[in-house]
């Protein structure tokens, strides 16, 4: 017996165990497992219900846009510098300007306005945040400043007509009682706590190793915070940034308030200036009886919202992978 | 030098050769002298008294020992002894864990580094640090390399020569000479290791302190790390937390030997057991927890 083999003296198998010779073993399912089928029915529909709103959206959108596109030349939409939508009789289309451009600039000036506020703030209160503040701060401040976030929209608005704009008018000079410079700093608050509260979780998320090999060779909190958590946390600040930019442009209630009615093609912020928002709310919240073309204008502007956001959203998702670093 | 001449320089070599480091590359505030510790080699870093606590935890007790100038020495102990506790001291990286707390003296060429007028840069200047795990900066092998040369300030007057000479001195240069613009991430573990020792080196420290840097590593990957760690001893003095104890035994000159106590409040501090020549504390040490230790019986 002790010459025996690992295979069981068995030197014709090769090294090979040979092959099974008692009764098999019944592997199929001993129970149906019917409620792990009905778990996953729920997931796969809740996971189906966002893909399916999106592409509703796109396609309630699809027929009045064609409709809309067949009195209006896409040039003279999209290069048009006059829009006149409102004006004149409600059913006829042609004693009306179609230029959406005024509404676009005055959408992105106000984005612009807000981002140059939201930026500096935000990212110096996740600096701080993340690598100052110390763990009971850190507790006390995120929460604060997320309820901010929470603040509902049309208080923003009423901040800015009867707050920002009078401190603002003599130190400018605005005439009247919109503009869009008072709405765009307003936004950019409004914006602050989620490009701050992202990018501390961004820059949260650096392992603590990165920042001890660098306070090992010597650098100080700031050299470290600048050349090595910084571009770490990057993608998930590049996502913050571009989340606050798409909540600009789609925001409707601060702009209605406080950068009134008045489609106007100018890039000066201290004048007043509808927004593609603020038009939709108006035209929707007025009087525009369905199959009129202010009620097809809507939809149109509805989609070049859509496009602009999508466009955003493609441009971060680029950005996001040149930038990311692996860590 | 060969190891073996090194092991047999004297004690009293020893000293005259750290005094005349002293002479020429200390320039911290001379006011915060500490006394040498009676009986331990004057070397280039001196543990007077050392304790440490992380708030009203006491990690560390009575720590006397000091390390010796262009030598290796092993730092070794059960899990929890304080072993790396004690070497997180000798750079204060222990100032980022918020809590704690050093009594005693850490002297590096006479001057407490705790003291008062210490700048904590010039410290880490000269005392560099290779972690646990490789963790090299998302970037370049070059802005590794070049990191904390421009962070602190160095004057440096040409930077390609700098990154060279740091990553030639950590055997690195061969294989990424032709790559130093890639990302450092890259690299396979051992090279990201061999980058950090890169990195240490860069800023001419006088002091590497290593915090178990192979314990992340495979086999061949160790093998080299441990081969340049001996070569980095003819420049460096070099103090390295080890688990391996083949590997304390095989890179380093003197080993010093901790273990944690519970005592009668069922507190667990670490203690510095023995202090030795690696020879004598593997060969034929003086305290029975040692022995213990080194031949797998305890720990």
């Amino acid at each position: 017996m002790s010459t025996k083999t690992r295979d069981g003296g068995r030197p014709d198998s090769g090294g090979h165990p040979v092959a099974w010779e008692g009764p098999p073993v019944d592997l199929t399912a001993q129970s149906p497992r019917i409620g792990e089928k009905i778990i996953k029915a729920v997931l796969v529909s809740a996971a189906a219900l966002s893909v399916l709103v999106t592409v509703g959206i796109v396609a309630s959108l699809f027929a009045p846009v064609a409709e809309f596109f067949t009195h209006v030349s896409l040039g003279e939409f999209l290069f048009g510098t006059e829009w006149t939508a409102l004006f004149g009789d409600k059913f006829n289309w042609d004693d009306k300007s179609w230029g959406v451009l005024p509404l676009v600039t005055a959408t992105l000036m106000i984005t612009l306005i807000s981002l140059v506020v939201a930026v500096p703030f935000g990212l110096g209160a996740a600096i701080y945040l993340s690598e100052y503040a110390s763990p009971r701060v850190r507790k006390i401040f995120k929460p604060i400043l997320e309820i901010l976030a929470g603040v509902p929209t049309v208080v923003y608005g009423f901040l800015a007509l009867t707050v920002i704009t009078p401190i603002l008018k003599p130190l400018l000079g605005i005439e009247g009682i919109y503009s869009m410079i008072s709405p765009g700093i307003v936004m950019g608050f409004m914006i602050v706590p989620t490009i701050a509260s992202l990018s501390e979780d961004a820059m949260s998320a650096v392992p603590l190793a990165l920042r001890q090999g660098s306070y090992a060779l010597g650098a100080n909190r700031m050299q470290t915070t600048i050349r090595v958590v910084f571009p770490a946390a990057l993608s998930g600040i590049v996502a913050a940034i571009v989340l606050g930019i798409s909540r600009a442009i789609g925001e409707t209630m601060i702009v209605a308030i406080a950068a009134g009615n008045m489609p106007l093609f100018t890039a000066d912020p201290l004048k007043g200036a509808q927004t593609m928002t603020g038009f939709i709310a108006q035209a929707a919240s007025g009087d525009t009886p369905q199959g009129s073309p202010s009620y097809y204008a809507l939809f149109a502007i509805g989609a070049l919202l859509f496009v602009m956001t999508l466009l955003i959203n493609m441009i971060s998702i680029r950005l996001v992978r040149k930038y990311r670093q692996a860590y | 030098m060969t190891r073996s001449e090194q092991r047999t320089v004297s004690t009293e070599q020893r000293t005259n050769k750290s005094d005349t480091a002293s002479e020429s590359q200390v320039t911290i505030e001379r006011s915060n002298t500490v006394p040498p510790v009676e009986g331990a080699p004057d070397g280039v870093i001196t543990l007077k008294d050392l304790e440490v606590f992380y708030s009203d935890f006491r990690a560390v007790t009575n720590v006397n020992m000091s390390f010796g100038s262009r030598e290796i020495t092993a730092l070794i102990g059960p899990s929890g002894c304080g072993k790396s506790t004690v070497l997180r001291c000798l750079n204060r990286m222990n100032d980022l864990v918020p809590g704690a707390r050093v009594e005693g003296a850490v002297a590096y060429h006479g001057v407490d580094i705790y003291g008062e007028d210490v700048d904590v840069i010039e410290v880490r200047r000269r005392i560099g640090m290779v972690f646990q795990k490789p963790n090299p900066f998302p970037k370049s092998i070059y802005d590794n390399v070049a990191y904390g040369p421009r962070v602190t300030g160095m004057k440096v007057s040409d930077m390609d020569n700098v990154v060279e000479r740091a990553l030639r001195g950590a055997a690195l240069w061969d294989e990424v000479k032709d790559k130093l613009k890639q990302n450092a991430f890259g690299l396979s573990g051992g090279q990201q290791q061999r980058l950090c020792i890169a990195r240490a080196i860069a800023t001419s420290p006088e002091v590497i302190l290593m915090d178990e840097p192979c314990s992340a590593l495979d086999p061949i990957a160790t093998a080299k790390i441990e081969d340049l760690m001996v070569e980095l001893a003819s420049t460096y003095t070099i103090i390295i937390v080890t688990h391996n104890m083949q590997q304390a035994a095989r890179v380093s000159q003197r080993t010093g030997f901790f273990t944690a106590e519970a005592d009668d409040k069922g507190q667990r501090t670490g203690r510095l057991v023995e202090f030795d020549t690696t020879e004598h504390i593997f060969g034929n040490p003086s305290d029975a927890r040692t022995e213990a230790y080194i031949t797998g019986r305890f720990g």
